[in-house]
């Protein structure tokens, strides 16, 4: 896949991205906006610039595994696949239907090509992120392990279960991001269940950690590079985000974590994003 | 005739079982939940100590991580004690292993009220239930330490997705040997009869085989047969000895809800309703003892099963009787 650097490209794949996020979400009737369009730039960034992957190949031996852990922003990872080439974009409007390789969170034997793992139930994808990163390095791959997450899921413990063995197996092949949003479905993390210090303990886990704008194609790129470069051991990069980022009317609303707009607010939507571009 | 060869914990089954498949897979790997000598994870781990991952305690994380190697081309092998591999992490189980369908296989240590003096918290007795219920899983309960050995073979060489293996930690009979073939999905008939039928898994098929040998004494002619995989279970051999006997005990060291027993009873209300009686624990929680009289308290014995043949046996008769 060829890398784009031009970071006008990269926003108006961006655009595209969110406009069918929003366009899919309409049509499903339900389904996660808010982390979908606040990870946009991020899987842009991964997808067109990032990842060392093959979307005609997508099972490639020597392609960098991307695993998804909170599978609820599924809408923003298939409209990342689609634009990347692994499927028809068109498809992206089966989102949550009866029969549709796009399951609500992703589900791999629905056939839908990229996808890793399925998952969706929180806490876990970080562990399977590092069973990978060992399989990785027992047989010395040159593949890295990239895990999303978000931060409310953060308070799940296997997190840290997972995080200890991370840096206890020094696996500097893995590259953990943090949607640093700071809000969760009931409302500001803060309130529902503290997460901070997170730089203090990941640290205290024995991570690197980077911090990133979450918007700023330029910098997440940068930021993913170091992680890359990084050798000693397991990065975590904490990209602050907008929950609902683009649709100035909705950003940082923690009501949209997990509401779909409604059809007649689609265009309304549209319009937003293209004059926040 | 199946005759004692030696008492030996099925858990060393398991072991043997594993270090042999590593010999012959360079793909198998094993991760480490800090008790790897008491699951017998110990005899991988010395072969081939590069391919043993040590996680601590913590369960949850092992079973994602055993997700994630299996992603990436391995057959991993994640054991802990039963309460824990089964419980502790089913939803880990459920969605990265399952869902997923990866080769990951699950050793269930210590299962059933046998592990004796530590008691209710450490005694699985609902692991089967667990798996057995989740989609893609292979869920096998071999009789002894040769057959769990053979079983542990099977659970890479015959199984492509997600296997569950349940053992003891005690020493018990060791009646079967290498040459018995072990085919997942297969019940095996260990002793023919035309009177009652009981279905076993586990240790108590020993305990069966000599309930039915005691009873032959008495003129009840009592069919055995193993079931040593709880799913896919094997209809054909379950409906068969219902429709020749018309009787079924099951036994098991599990509780009566959602084990072998509930899998039987779902074959024959599907195909040829008859009367099953449950031989296991009854809504209950274990407690601390010595393995043996733990058994016997519980009703887990050669004699209680016996006793419940007879009386199942008798109810048969009279039922049969003209008036």
């Amino acid at each position: 896949m060829p890398v784009i650097n031009n970071i006008q490209e990269l926003k108006k794949i961006s655009l595209e991205i969110r406009k069918d996020v929003v366009r899919s979400l309409a049509e499903a009737g339900s389904g996660h906006l808010g982390g979908s369009l606040g990870l946009t730039d991020i899987f842009t960034c991964l997808y067109f610039n990032i990842l060392n992957h093959k979307p005609d190949m997508p099972n490639w031996d020597y392609r960098d595994r991307l695993i998804l852990s909170i599978g609820h922003v599924a809408p923003v990872f298939y409209a990342a696949l689609a634009h990347s080439g692994y499927f028809n974009p068109k498809e992206l409007m089966t989102l949550r239907k009866l029969g549709s390789r796009l399951q609500g969170h992703p589900g791999k034997e629905h056939g839908l090509p990229g996808i890793e793992l399925s998952a969706g139930s929180l806490g876990q994808g970080l562990s399977v992120a590092v069973g990978l990163a060992l399989a990785g390095k027992m047989d010395k791959k040159s593949w890295n392990v990239f895990s999303i997450h978000g931060d409310g899921e953060l308070q799940e413990g296997a997190i840290w279960e997972a995080a200890m063995s991370a840096s206890h197996h020094q696996l500097n092949n893995l590259v953990a991001l943090i949607d640093r949003n700071y809000v969760q479905i009931d409302g500001k993390n803060s309130d529902v269940m503290e997460i901070e210090p997170l730089k203090d303990k990941f640290e205290s886990f024995g991570w690197k950690v980077l911090l990133c704008n979450g918007h700023h194609h330029k910098e997440i790129i940068a930021t993913y590079k170091k992680a890359i470069e990084w050798k000693k051991g397991p990065v975590v990069i904490m990209a602050k985000t907008h929950m609902g980022k683009g649709v100035k009317s909705i950003e940082d609303d923690y009501h949209w974590h997990g509401k779909a707009p409604k059809p007649e607010q689609v265009d309304a939507f549209i319009k937003e994003l293209e004059q926040n571009q | 005739m199946f005759t004692l060869k030696q008492l030996k914990p099925t858990r060393y089954g398991f072991g043997e079982g594993l270090k042999a498949l590593g010999e012959k897979y360079p793909n198998v790997v094993a991760l480490g939940a800090d008790i790897t000598s008491s699951v017998s994870v110990n005899f991988f781990k010395e072969a081939f100590p590069n391919r043993f991952f040590s996680f601590g305690i913590a369960e949850q994380n092992i079973m994602g991580a055993a997700a994630g190697f299996a992603l990436g081309g391995k057959i991993p092998f994640a054991t802990t004690y039963a309460v824990f591999s089964a419980l502790r992490a089913t939803d880990q189980v459920r969605i990265s292993i399952c869902y997923n369908n990866l080769p990951v296989k699950i050793g269930g240590a210590h299962a059933g009220i046998s592990v004796g003096p530590d008691g209710a918290t450490h005694q699985a007795l609902e692991d089967i239930a667990i798996m057995r219920v989740l989609p893609n899983m292979t869920v096998l309960s071999p009789c002894d330490a040769t057959q769990t050995k053979l079983a542990t073979i099977a659970s890479v060489e015959q199984v492509n997705g997600p296997a569950y293996i349940r053992f003891g930690r005690e020493a018990v009979p060791d009646f079967t040997t290498e040459d018995f073939p072990f085919e997942v999905g297969k019940g095996q008939l260990l002793k023919e009869g035309k009177d009652v039928t009981i279905i076993a898994t586990g240790h108590l098929v020993w305990e069966a085989l000599q309930a039915a040998y005691q009873l032959e004494k008495q003129n009840i002619d009592v069919r055995v047969i193993n079931i040593h995989t709880i799913k896919p279970i094997d209809e054909d051999i379950i409906i068969k000895a219902a429709k020749e006997t018309g009787l079924i005990v099951t036994a098991e060291e599990h509780q009566i809800y959602g084990g072998l027993g509930s899998a039987v009873a779902e074959v024959l209300v599907k195909e040829n309703p008859v009367k099953v009686k449950m031989i296991g624990m009854n809504d209950q929680f274990g407690e601390s003892g010595k393995p043996e009289e733990l058994m016997q308290k519980y009703g887990l014995t050669s004699g209680h099963i016996a006793e419940i043949v007879i009386e199942i046996n008798k109810q048969k008769r009279n039922n049969e009787r003209p008036d």
